[in-house]
């Protein structure tokens, strides 16, 4: 390895490997949130109303969100293993309070999601149309549970409550199991993290059904995909306001228990009162004097305190201060990654939101849009906040290096001992090709499927002759 | 009854149920090459266990956050010790998972025909991989006194590891081949019950010399019991195939898989890992595990949520409960 010209280590490529594996997995988990409920919402309304348009799109982003969420179910048995196999002095030190959300999750909330989609998936033609429903609502109910206790258990990392460390085992141990569940970063996080996931699921929605409104008009289904497209414009609409919300309540929270993440945010190294926000900054962000920067006055002491006047710690003095609290080294996250992280992540949502802005305004009192910009626009559209989201978590996750839990471990002790570099470069490797590979056929399968458009409705047969145990599958693999 | 105990019990319980589950699912992913002899075949064959593969793993996943929320220490030495054969059943149930999704998405020969070697070669290396782990579990690996594996790859490799995976690679092929001819009918149906037979019966003699070795490793008058409870179990089963009465001879095979399970789980007890080293680097039920605050509050999640688990999850099978066969696989 030294003839790189630099030295990698197991731990590097431990770190990598998470990075990879854990945006990778979060590429499939925002879809699978969102379109669990909104095709929850879309079968409710067939239910409600008996309108074949509602069914016909249920089916057609039912199938969508399948092909998703297989992706999704199998890179998230990637995550509760990794812990163990890369970072077993982590699990070592957090297991008795880290585990148990994570166990919890599966029981309370995977198995439920698991389960009913299978009995949704299958159940068209083997349960009643009430259970059929209520089996997607029940698995989309799951989904989001789950999201719940995962978030728990990595606020844990962010701000570890509840706990205290054994002098004699080194180790943590849980003191309150409610602070861990209630920790009030995982009480804002979620909401956060779930309006994300909405957006991405809006965008997708929106993307689809503008597609065929613009290019498919002669359909027998426009008004299926029209409703489907301002459908999706209005919960991107919504979330985005909500993602805006519970951001802002974030920020202020993160100011307060993570102090030099805020800072990192805005690469602010002095302490300043007040402070401002750049749009924009080209030169180093290395402290020195940048080049050109976009400042909004008041904005982050505004954002991290409330204040306008505020005072916002910078990254010298915390560094100072962390040196003096936890011994030499540095404690500060690599600047221009939090930086930028920061800025895309909320750039691109909002540009999400424009363009749903825009597509509502072009559908207005009837009218159809025919531009070719805003059917461009339109598929770039469900890109933006998926990557939104993975810009929030490597902010989150880079903002709070070198901890691995804020505070109490960093994150070179929380590595496996005895894991060799060849181990986990072969398995990092192995991951990021069959990754690569699948992330390749998972998107050219999403394209054509979302082409192919809404199903036709074939009429159920009759009840004629037709001995049950002959009849085909409602649906098979 | 100690918390760590009752712990102990529901790990070893969360498992067993894993491997009866998915046991016939792997069995059946292996056979599809063999008693799938076209696309619609083999679409039967996939179809038997379409609705519940899903919720079928669920039980590795919440096995695992087990073991990690009750016996961190063995959580950590297991999944970082056992490193390449773990990485290698991760990357098994990723492609297999994804094949049952993707399989028939696209019409082309090819395309079906790349999906198929995956949920072949998918369910082939975890049915012998996790036999291989969990007679290294047992069997005791190298480590040392802070709990770590010190040993490397070919330390898994020894004989009574490989005759464990030989062992899981059979009963669960024996219950893939039972289970369907419990779910299909006509042609596949006589076809898989035949092969059960003939498959169960080198089953029978691998999974003999296993549990015998298993007992002169380590032993208790229970594990005795529970081994020769297993042996009698997969004999049963075997005989029930036989004479086509298949809910029994499925019951038999998923007996089979739980008792020889059982055994391993017995006779290891009160130690989770031993150390083939010094004694002071075993895990054990005590050393491994989470404060017993933790320990409660799990048992009362377990308490009232495994219940409602298993309702809604044999509700399932109730609901999907028909046999199926060439004639209900439709033509798209």
């Amino acid at each position: 390895m030294h003839s790189w010209g630099f030295q990698v280590d197991a731990l590097d490529v431990a770190r990598w490997q998470f990075g990879v594996t854990t945006v990778y997995h979060f590429l499939f988990v925002p879809l699978t949130i969102g379109l669990s409920i909104l095709v929850a919402i879309l079968q409710t309304l067939w239910h409600r109303t008996s309108n074949e348009r509602y069914l016909k799109l249920t089916k057609f982003y039912g199938k969508l969100f399948l092909i998703n969420f297989a992706m999704g179910v199998v890179t998230g048995i990637v995550q509760e293993f990794q812990f163990g196999m890369n970072w077993s002095d982590y699990s070592r030190f957090v297991g008795d309070i880290f585990g148990a959300p994570l166990a919890i999750e599966a029981l309370v909330a995977f198995f439920l999601e698991s389960t009913f989609i299978g009995l949704w998936i299958f159940g068209w033609d083997r349960l009643p149309k009430r259970l059929h429903l209520a089996a997607i609502w029940a698995a989309a109910i799951g989904t989001n549970l789950s999201a719940y206790f995962i978030l728990a258990a990595n606020s844990f990392m962010q701000n570890p409550v509840g706990y205290r460390v054994n002098p004699t085992t080194g180790r943590a141990e849980l003191t309150d199991f409610l602070a861990v569940l209630t920790n009030k970063v995982a009480l804002v996080t979620f909401p956060h993290t779930l309006a994300g996931a909405f957006l991405v699921a809006g965008s997708l929605i929106v993307a689809v059904g503008l597609w065929h409104v613009i290019r498919n008009r002669d359909s027998a289904d426009t008004d299926a995909y029209r409703f489907a497209t301002k459908f999706g414009s209005w919960v991107v609409l919504v979330s985005s306001a909500l993602v805006l919300f519970t951001g802002d309540i974030q920020g202020k929270i993160m100011t307060d228990v993570q102090p030099m993440k805020m800072a990192a945010a805005e690469a602010l190294y002095t302490t300043e009162s007040p402070a401002s926000f750049s749009v924009l900054t080209v030169g180093s962000l290395d402290g020195s004097r940048e080049v050109f920067a976009i400042k909004i006055p008041y904005l982050l002491s505004f954002l991290g305190t409330g204040d306008p006047n505020g005072t916002v710690q910078g990254i010298n003095d915390l560094q100072s201060q962390y040196t003096a609290q936890y011994g030499a080294g540095s404690y500060t996250p690599i600047i221009p990654v939090t930086y930028w992280s920061f800025r895309f992540m909320i750039g691109l949502g909002l540009a999400a939101a424009a363009i749903a802005l825009i597509v509502l305004w072009t559908h207005r009192k009837g009218r159809t849009p025919r531009s070719r910009w805003l059917l461009r626009a339109g598929l770039v559209m469900p890109a933006l906040p998926l990557l939104a989201n993975s810009f929030g978590w490597i902010f989150t996750e880079m903002g709070r290096q070198p901890w691995i839990v804020f505070g109490e471990m960093l994150t070179r002790n929380g590595v496996s001992r005895t894991v060799s570099l060849t181990e986990v470069l072969t398995s990092f490797t192995a991951f990021t090709l069959i990754y690569a590979t699948l992330a390749v056929i998972e998107f050219k399968l999403l394209v054509r499927y979302a082409k192919a458009g809404v199903p036709d409705l074939t009429p159920a047969p009759a009840d004629d002759d037709t001995d049950d145990a002959e009849r085909p599958l409602a649906f098979a693999y | 009854m100690e918390l760590t105990t009752i712990w102990f019990l529901l790990v070893a319980v969360l498992f067993t149920g894993y491997f009866i589950l998915e046991g016939f699912d792997f069995g059946v992913g292996m056979l599809l090459p063999v008693l799938g002899r076209d696309d619609r075949e083999r679409r039967v064959l996939i179809n038997t266990i379409g609705p519940v593969w899903d919720g079928n793993e669920v039980w590795l996943i919440t096995a695992g956050g087990a073991m990690f929320a009750a016996f961190p220490e063995w959580y950590a030495t297991l999944f970082s010790g056992f490193y390449l054969p773990l990485l290698l059943i991760l990357l098994a149930l990723i492609a297999r998972g994804v094949a049952f999704e993707y399989r028939h998405k696209r019409p082309e020969a090819t395309w079906k025909r790349r999906w198929d070697a995956a949920i072949f070669w998918g369910s082939l290396l975890p049915a012998i991989l996790w036999g291989v782990a969990f007679a290294n579990i047992f069997r005791g690996v190298p480590l040392d006194a802070d709990h770590e594996y010190v040993g490397g790859l070919f330390d898994l490799l020894n004989p009574y590891a490989l005759l464990g995976g030989l062992t899981t690679l059979g009963l669960f092929l024996t219950h893939g081949a039972v289970f369907l001819a419990l779910k299909t009918s006509g042609d596949i149906r006589d076809r898989a019950g035949a092969l059960a037979v003939k498959v169960g019966a080198g089953t029978a003699v691998v999974a003999v010399a296993f549990l015998a070795w298993t007992l002169t490793i380590r032993s208790s008058a229970a594990a005795v019991v529970l081994a020769v409870g297993a042996a009698l179990a997969l004999l049963a089963g075997l005989a029930a195939a036989k004479v086509r009465r298949e809910g029994w001879a499925f019951t038999g095979t998923a007996v089979a898989i739980a008792l020889a399970v059982a055994t391993l789980f017995a006779a290891l007890f009160p130690n989770v890992m031993p150390s083939t080293l010094d004694a002071a680097g075993t895990l054990t039920a005590t050393n491994a595990a989470s404060t017993p605050y933790t320990l409660k509050i799990m048992t009362w999640v377990a308490v009232v949520f495994t219940p409602i688990v298993l309702a809604y999850q044999g509700w399932t099978y109730w609901v999907f409960r028909k046999r199926i066969g060439v004639q209900n696989i439709p033509q798209h």
